[in-house]
């Protein structure tokens, strides 16, 4: 039973479980990168869909709203359980990594849409003016303006998306969340694997957030 | 000079005193605002034309307008002996698709008030990345005509700056040369110096001097720099409300005008 008084924390128990934590945040970080990757493809998808022609924009701009008003977890659900219904059916590690890239692609489409805004007009009219075609603008001459200000902004995704992978447990992938439980019930000790996933997050977390905050203050300054 | 350009070849032949612009009832409106009112101008081959007027007359926008940055609400725009937003389909014109565009689009270049150079690229490759990957330049080949045409504008010596590292006037002179080394034959310049500060307008305002000295190219120039316009333009022309209001050479104009608000307008800019 447990006791509040009596707990002591077991050192010995939380060394020994933590080889198989640290397998699991390997699985946590594959999922927040390839999560994340894919957020950045689908976000510009999304941002330049919306620009388009009126019957191609608001489709997408529904999705991007419903996106983001409804929580990661349905999203998950729905990707886990629903569609296999239909036949389409992943695995539950491929089945988080695209819930988190639509979910994340849905904000990031707002921050290149703002990064695209604030390239200056007079950039679009030049490169018509020197006939590029449109590909060429925006590969060459509006995205590199529009990426380099947006990167603070994707850092700080690319993190508050590493805090949300303990949601992916809820679909049975095996990250740092899942393994905890397992831990726990299989042993009864919840205490020491809770604690030490959330001291392997602070430890991520904690210096990347230091990271795109040195990243930012040094965009202001080039600025 | 246009070896390098392909020029399709044009639906009837021009000959040579074709005007290489002609805009037939053009019009243009913002909102309620009518900004080109059945505006018809010609520009003939090599010819140098000042473009004044009060501000908000519509001189932007006819520049504008034949640089595809806006579409005309109605009117036809021939450069060069081809229609510029019509493509013609049998007997018959239909509007152009942005294809078409970019075939007619490679006869015209611009130089913007603001510059517009590409912050990112070094001046160098702001200068050679149309050659390259519009005209199909080799970048051996680009590189040599981007740096001559540096080189003429004095900017030898910055191939490697960043725009950020350069004054006003030197942005322009950027600009100019990499509208140049496009070979466009008609060439637009929107008060190019009246973002620049008084005592680098000169060294923009010369060039563009040797850019109409040397000829073959057609210049639209608009600009407030009166003397500027009565030494270099074979014509000059008034705008008003839209509209060709009055032209002529410029002896003329400055010196006898007879419309009633060119008057009112010389007096006015002159007077400062
Ligand atoms: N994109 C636009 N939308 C709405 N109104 C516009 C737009 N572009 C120009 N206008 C308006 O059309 C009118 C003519 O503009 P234009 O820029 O051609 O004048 P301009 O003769 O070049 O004037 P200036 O000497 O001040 O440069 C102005 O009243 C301007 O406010
Ligand atoms: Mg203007």
């Amino acid at each position: 039973m447990f006791d509040f008084i009596t707990f002591r924390w077991d050192g010995e128990f939380a060394l020994s479980i933590l080889p198989q934590l640290l397998r699991a945040a390997v699985i946590t970080l594959q999922a927040t990168v390839v999560g994340f990757a894919l957020a950045v493809v689908i976000g510009l998808a999304f941002a330049l869909l919306r620009r388009g022609p009126r019957p191609i924009s608001w489709p997408a701009g529904f999705v991007v709203e419903f996106l983001r008003s409804t929580p990661l977890l349905v999203q998950l659900y729905v990707l886990y359980f629903l569609l296999p219904a239909y036949g389409i059916r992943f695995d539950a590690f491929t089945t988080g990594v695209i819930g988190l890239g639509l979910h994340y692609g849905a904000y990031l489409s707002e921050v290149y849409r703002a990064g695209i805004a604030s390239v200056d007009e007079g950039q679009w009219e030049a490169a018509t003016a020197l006939n590029f075609g449109r590909l060429h603008i925006w590969r060459t001459i509006v995205l590199p303006q529009a990426v380099p200000p947006m990167v603070p902004a994707f850092g700080n995704y690319f993190i508050v998306m590493f805090k949300e992978t303990p949601l992916l447990s809820a679909i049975t992938v095996t990250e740092l969340m899942q393994t905890a439980k397992i831990i726990g019930s299989r042993s009864f000790n919840y205490v020491e694997p809770y604690t030490l996933v959330g001291a392997i997050f602070f430890l991520m977390s904690y210096p990347a957030a230091l990271l795109v905050n040195r990243l930012e203050a040094r965009l202001a300054r080039n600025r | 000079m246009h070896a390098t350009v392909d020029t399709p070849a044009p639906t009837s032949a021009p000959d040579a005193g074709d005007p290489i612009v002609r805009f037939r009832g053009v019009n243009k409106r913002f909102g309620d605002l009518h900004v080109l009112r059945d505006l018809d101008f010609d520009v003939g081959p090599a010819e140098k034309v000042a473009i004044i007027g009060p501000s908000g007359s519509g001189k932007t926008t006819i520049l504008r307008v034949l640089m595809t940055l806006v579409r005309p609400d109605s009117g036809e725009i021939v450069v060069d002996g081809e229609h510029l937003y019509h493509r013609r389909v049998g007997d018959r014109l239909v509007p152009a698709d942005e294809r078409h565009l970019r075939k007619v689009r490679t006869n015209i270049g611009m130089v913007f008030q603001h510059f517009n150079l590409f912050p990112h690229m070094r001046v160098l490759r702001n200068v050679t990345e149309a050659p390259i990957h519009v005209l199909g330049l080799s970048k051996a080949e680009a590189t040599e005509r981007a740096t001559g045409l540096l080189e003429m504008v004095g900017l030898g010596d910055k191939l490697d700056a960043y725009p950020s590292q350069l004054s006003g006037g030197q942005k322009q002179r950027v600009a100019i040369a990499r509208a140049l080394a496009m070979r466009p034959k008609v060439m637009l310049f929107d008060e190019v110096t009246s973002a620049l500060d008084p005592e680098l307008v000169g060294e923009v305002l010369s060039i563009i001097r040797k850019l109409a000295e040397e000829g073959d190219m057609a210049m639209l120039i608009v600009t407030h720099e009166m003397s500027f316009a009565r030494d270099i333009a074979d014509r000059v022309v008034f705008f008003d409300n839209g509209q060709v209001a009055e032209q002529g050479p410029p002896a003329d104009i400055f010196t006898a005008p007879s419309n009633p608000r060119t008057q009112e307008f010389l007096k006015a800019v002159l007077q400062h």
